[in-house]
């Protein structure tokens, strides 16, 4: 059947399927900034059926051998832009040295959108209620990004400033994500609540800690779904390094959320609820943390 | 060992038996022909433009530059369509004292919900009519809106319909027995606010339309996806003044319906105005978000309910008041009162007591219309009267399983009338109460919930009984002076190969209407099931009926059926006699061969029958016109509706830390009378369940207080999905209905029935260690939480 003339809503653009960074980075710039990289798709191609977004151009950059892969560099794992949801857990390179992605990746989406959405546009358009962006927050991971000017590379924390906006400026293209390898002293929890299985969720976080045995040296402790991006609980991290995993430490670190989390209104889930159930999910996670998780 | 031989066991018995879907296959190959995928030669597209405000004077509308862009081929307002098209108005007259202001396809000066379609565009293709909306401007006066229940009431609300008294629709009262004095000398008083979120039906396929107006031949022919294809055909034509003969409306396949698309929509009425000022097809497909703020809402009351009981436990007297919000207008032609009517009338239906009183009040709101969806009202009232059954049984110290078997109508009690009128032929609480009790293992869950106890770990059980309306007669809309037939039509012929075509007026969305008739014909003519064709959905063809709606189609669809093939087989067996020179009656037919009825023995094939009557009507007796091709018309008597019964069970856990529910398992026993496919049956119950399911934990519009949609997409309206399903247990009670040969009554609404009551019950009963209830459906995290004042 011919759904060309009945079905598409989207305003009409153009299309471009660049071959190399340079040819995306330079359609981008042609079209006056009026385009967009499409990477799976599966969060423009909504806003396009939604007329939220009407670019002129869409540069596919999924043709783009460079943005492609998984493989250890040194100290890191590089992981191409391109690599897809559904990667994330069949790669056995992110399964041994990412493990935290690894654990993530199943509460992301529905099979069907795991297997075209990608790693790259996930952390590009840093929505606040996904998993991966936050994960890169817990890792300590970097973000490789090519531009106009080069080539450069910003740590996680000094990436995501608010509601969707990142250090990512217009025209840039991710290239890769690095993440340190995982060693054999640390542990890594995830979880989130969501209503439904692969629906955003009311709060999530990950976190990985490095031991000395049962004593955390350090922790970084990432949420997502609290506010208008992915926060590191920096109070509840501090409340806990430098002591073992009891009770006493856990509701301390749960008393600090107060500290780090400040979620917005909302007419479903209100403020305090949100607080609430990231208190329990901390102590959750940090019990499974405590177990050796 | 073999099992006895039963009624099953007899050639061409296919009454009783589970067989797959002859549609089935060829929908689940993608060759399903559903409205959406038509594409008719010359057809244009419509989109809409809709209101953002909730309530807004429309002050001027510009459309140049929209009807300057190049492809579109008209825009047209209020005023445009309302010189072609009659206003409606959604009332019925059995509904005393009900109001709603006309309606026509587009407004003309005001605008009363967010969402509303203001302006419609035609194009050459979808996304050129969308370019066109954001070329039209349209100047708005915001006006004062009404959004909840409570400021509807007020006497100094802002009116929905200004230069009316207020925002009530419609109120009637409910007073039988002896009320008063039943809660002044009750040993036992309890009393429960409840309120049941709005939420809507989610179809796949959502509502579609192709409206096709031949000018030259003054016919329009419309493709429509709905249930009611006849309902359709009377109303475009008497609104759009063409000949009832010459409108034909059909509805070939639809993806899911429940209740949903049989009211009018101003979209729809507007399609069939743009194709006639066109003269050329115009196709319009609601998307998911126009769906959202388009389609009807469901539900959304508030009840206040009180329950009286002596000191045995034994139930009184109930007194309920019920308001509910429809939206600006009722919907036509069915009103948007049945559902609250429905409410009001089924509380209490499974008890014994006499003493009932309830209170209706159906308000106005600038919301879109809420209207009749899957189990009209039942959900409401069997909430309402399980709870209460189980807070009487939580103040008794009785188990919820005894106050019911105490109260409910005994099986040997029937017939019985309710305190609201309702008259019960025959039900079977008490089977299905102690049928239940053995198939969820109940003492052994029961136990196992003690033990997690101790472990903090909160099971709830909860269970609720039921009674659904089903078969309904003209009672229902035909005395309201609603043109909605509560009666069937069938043709059955004989081909001249001696195969047999059904044409009724019974509908198919998927629930397997044509299945089942297919079933009755060959079981009552005596063929093969794949030797009966069935065909639905062209008021061209299928004779006038009530199609589909409020459970109906096996029970009145069904027995049309079955007389009707029983008249065809007469036919067949009076030419059969002549050719052999028997008795009629000597003959019978048994897997398309005409047989000797005491011994069985083959004499000769049907479609020799139907060989010499099309061909060779030269070797027939003088004076014989066979009649092969049988028009037939059921319409129910006897009991106004046929009323089915059954209960639900279920096991939930809830997370007391987080407010999350977990359904473990589901149970029904159901009592539909006679079953016609076991399988269709199951599948109906647990489709109506998950709907159920879905009011229960997750359904929900939710409304801003400027009355926008906040939660208008799938990504936030939660319908249920597979890995938070509990398996779901079905057993059976049957108790066929002695008004028809057939002895069906429906089953359609049932699991939804009863559905979301059970989790109510379960959810309170697992949080009965806190001393905390919810009351609020559905039942989310936050309230859950805040029951238990976790934040
Ligand atoms: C039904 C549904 C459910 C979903 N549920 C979840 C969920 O639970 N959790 C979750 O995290 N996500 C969820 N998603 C979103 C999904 O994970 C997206 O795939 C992901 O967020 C974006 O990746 P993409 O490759 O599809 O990006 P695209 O949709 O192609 O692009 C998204 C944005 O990123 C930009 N972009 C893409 N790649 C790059 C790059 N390399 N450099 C610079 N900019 C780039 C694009 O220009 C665009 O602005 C869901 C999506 C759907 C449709």
């Amino acid at each position: 059947m011919d759904f060309g003339e009945t079905a598409v809503k989207a305003s009409a653009f153009s299309y471009f399927r660049a071959a190399t960074i340079d040819q995306a980075l330079d359609a981008h710039a042609r079209a006056g900034d009026d385009a967009r990289f499409i990477a799976g798709g599966q969060s423009l191609v909504p806003a396009l059926s939604l007329r939220l977004q009407a670019p002129r151009l869409l540069i596919d950059i999924t043709h783009i051998a460079e943005l492609r892969g998984v493989r250890r560099e040194g100290a890191c794992l590089r992981i191409g832009a391109l690599t897809r949801h559904c990667e994330m857990l069949s790669e056995p390179l992110i399964a041994e040295f990412a493990p935290l992605l690894h654990a993530a990746a199943p509460f992301v989406a529905h099979p069907a959108i795991r297997n075209r959405g990608t790693f790259g546009g996930s952390v590009a358009l840093a929505d606040p209620a996904s998993e991966f962006p936050a994960m890169t927050l817990a890792l300590d991971a970097e973000i490789e990004i090519a531009g106009a000017s080069g080539r450069r590379r910003v740590k996680a924390d000094e990436f995501f400033f608010d509601l969707f906006e990142t250090a990512l400026q217009p025209g840039e293209l991710i290239t890769a994500i690095y993440v340190p390898l995982f060693k054999a002293d640390q542990r890594f929890a995830f979880d989130e609540l969501a209503r439904r299985r692969g629906d955003y969720a009311l709060v999530g976080c990950g976190m990985l800690a490095t031991f000395t045995s049962d004593r955390i040296d350090d922790i970084r402790i990432s949420f997502f779904s609290v506010g208008n991006r992915p926060m590191r609980a920096k109070a509840a991290e501090a409340a806990l390094i430098g002591f073992g995993l009891d009770a006493e430490h856990i509701a301390a670190a749960q008393a600090a959320l107060e500290d780090d989390l400040a979620p917005p209104e909302n007419d479903e889930v209100p403020p305090a609820m949100r607080l609430h159930l990231a208190r329990v999910l901390l102590g959750r996670l940090l019990g499974r943390l405590g177990e050796g998780a | 060992m073999t099992a006895p031989l039963t009624s099953l066991d007899r050639p061409n018995s296919y009454i009783g038996r589970s067989l797959p879907r002859p549609n089935a296959k060829r929908l689940l190959a993608g060759r399903g022909r559903y409205v959406s995928d038509l594409r008719l030669p010359r057809m244009l597209h419509a989109a809409f433009l809709r209101s953002p405000h909730a309530h807004a004077k429309i002050v001027s509308i510009k459309t140049d530059e929209a009807r300057a862009l190049e492809g579109v081929h008209l825009v047209a307002t209020g005023a445009d369509l309302a010189t072609i098209c009659t206003p409606w108005t959604g009332t019925l007259d059995h509904f005393k004292g009900m109001t709603s202001a006309p309606q026509l396809p587009l407004p003309l000066d005001r605008v009363v919900w967010a969402g509303q379609a203001v302006v419609a565009v035609v194009a050459e293709n979808r996304a050129t009519a969308e370019d066109a909306l954001e070329l039209i401007e349209v100047d708005y006066e915001d006006l004062p809106i009404v959004v909840d229940i409570d400021g509807a009431r007020e006497a100094d609300s802002p009116l929905v319909n200004p230069g009316s008294v207020s925002n009530v629709c419609f109120r009637s009262q409910l007073d039988s027995g002896a009320v008063d004095d039943a809660f002044a000398h009750a040993a036992h008083v309890v009393e429960e606010e409840f309120s049941f979120g709005r939420h809507t039906a989610v179809t796949l396929e959502p509502r579609a339309i192709v409206a096709d107006y031949d000018p030259a031949a003054g016919m329009l022919t419309v493709h429509h996806g709905t249930q009611t294809p006849y309902q359709f055909q009377d109303l475009y034509s008497r609104h759009y003044g063409i000949p009832e003969a010459r409108v034909r409306v059909i509805a070939t396949d639809i993806g899911g319906s429940f209740g949903m698309k049989l009211h009018v929509y101003h979209e729809d009425m507007a399609v069939v105005g743009l194709s006639i000022l066109l003269g050329r097809p115009v196709k319009y497909v609601a998307d998911r978000i126009e769906s959202f703020v388009s389609d009807i809402h469901a539900r959304d009351h508030r009840v206040r309910a009180r329950m009286a009981l002596d000191a045995k436990g034994e139930i009184l007297a109930m007194d309920v008041l019920d308001l509910t919000a429809i939206g600006a207008f009722s919907t036509y032609p069915r009103t948007s009162v049945v559902e609250g009517n429905q409410v009001v009338r089924l509380i209490g239906a499974p008890y014994r007591f006499r003493n009932y009183r309830a209170t209706l009040e159906v308000i106005f709101q600038n919301k879109v219309q809420t209207s009749q969806y899957r189990a009209v009202g039942h959900p409401i009232a069997c909430a309402v009267t399980e709870r209460m059954v189980d807070m009487a049984a939580a103040k008794l110290g009785l188990d919820p399983f005894a106050i019911r078997a105490q109260n409910v109508i005994a099986d040997d009690a029937y017939p019985q009338t309710s305190p609201t009128g309702y008259r019960f032929e025959a039900l079977s609480h008490e089977a299905c109460l102690k049928r239940l009790q053995e198939m969820m293992g109940y003492d052994g869950l029961r136990a196992e919930q003690a033990e997690l106890r101790k472990r903090g770990i909160y099971r709830g059980i909860g269970i609720a009984t039921f009674v659904e309306i089903t078969n309904p007669s003209p009672a229902f809309y035909g005395v309201g002076g609603a043109r909605i037939s509560s009666q069937d039509g069938a043709i059955v012929s004989l081909t001249p190969s001696g195969e047999v075509r059904c044409l009724i007026s019974v509908t198919e969305q998927g629930q397997g209407t044509e299945a089942i008739i297919s079933q009755i014909v060959a079981d009552q003519l005596g063929l093969a099931q794949e030797h009966v064709k069935v065909i639905t959905g062209d008021t061209e063809v299928t004779p006038h009926g009530g199609a589909t709606w409020a459970c109906r189609g096996a029970g009145i669809g069904g027995e049309t059926a079955l007389q009707a093939a029983r008249a065809l087989k007469r036919n067949i067996l009076e030419i059969a006699a002549l050719i052999l020179q028997e008795q009629p009656s000597a003959l019978d037919i048994i897997d398309g061969d005409v047989v000797d009825a005491g011994t069985r023995n083959r004499r000769l094939p049907i479609s020799e029958i139907a060989r010499i009557v099309y061909f060779r009507s030269d070797t027939l007796p003088p004076g014989t016109q066979a009649q092969l091709t049988v028009s037939h018309h059921f319409a129910p008597q006897g009991y106004p509706f046929a009323f089915t019964n059954g209960i639900q069970g279920c096991s939930l856990e809830v997370d007391v830390d987080t407010g999350f529910i977990k359904l473990l398992k589901h149970f029904i026993v159901e009592d539909c009378g006679r079953v016609i496919n076991p399988m269709l049956v199951d599948e109906q119950l647990r489709g109506g369940i998950v709907q159920g399911l879905g009011a229960a934990l997750f359904e929900e519009c939710r409304y801003s207080e400027t009355g926008q949609l906040v939660n208008g997409s799938l990504a936030d309206y939660l319908v249920p999905m597979p890995m938070e399903m509990p398996d779901i247990a079905i057993a059976h009670v049957d108790t066929p209905t002695a008004d028809t040969e057939l002895g069906a009554k429906g089953v359609g609404e049932a699991g939804t029935a009863a559905a979301s009551a059970c989790v109510l019950n379960a959810v309170n009963d697992a949080l009965v260690p806190f001393g905390a209830a919810v009351n609020s459906i559905p039942i989310t995290p936050a309230r859950v939480l805040k029951a238990l004042k976790r934040f």
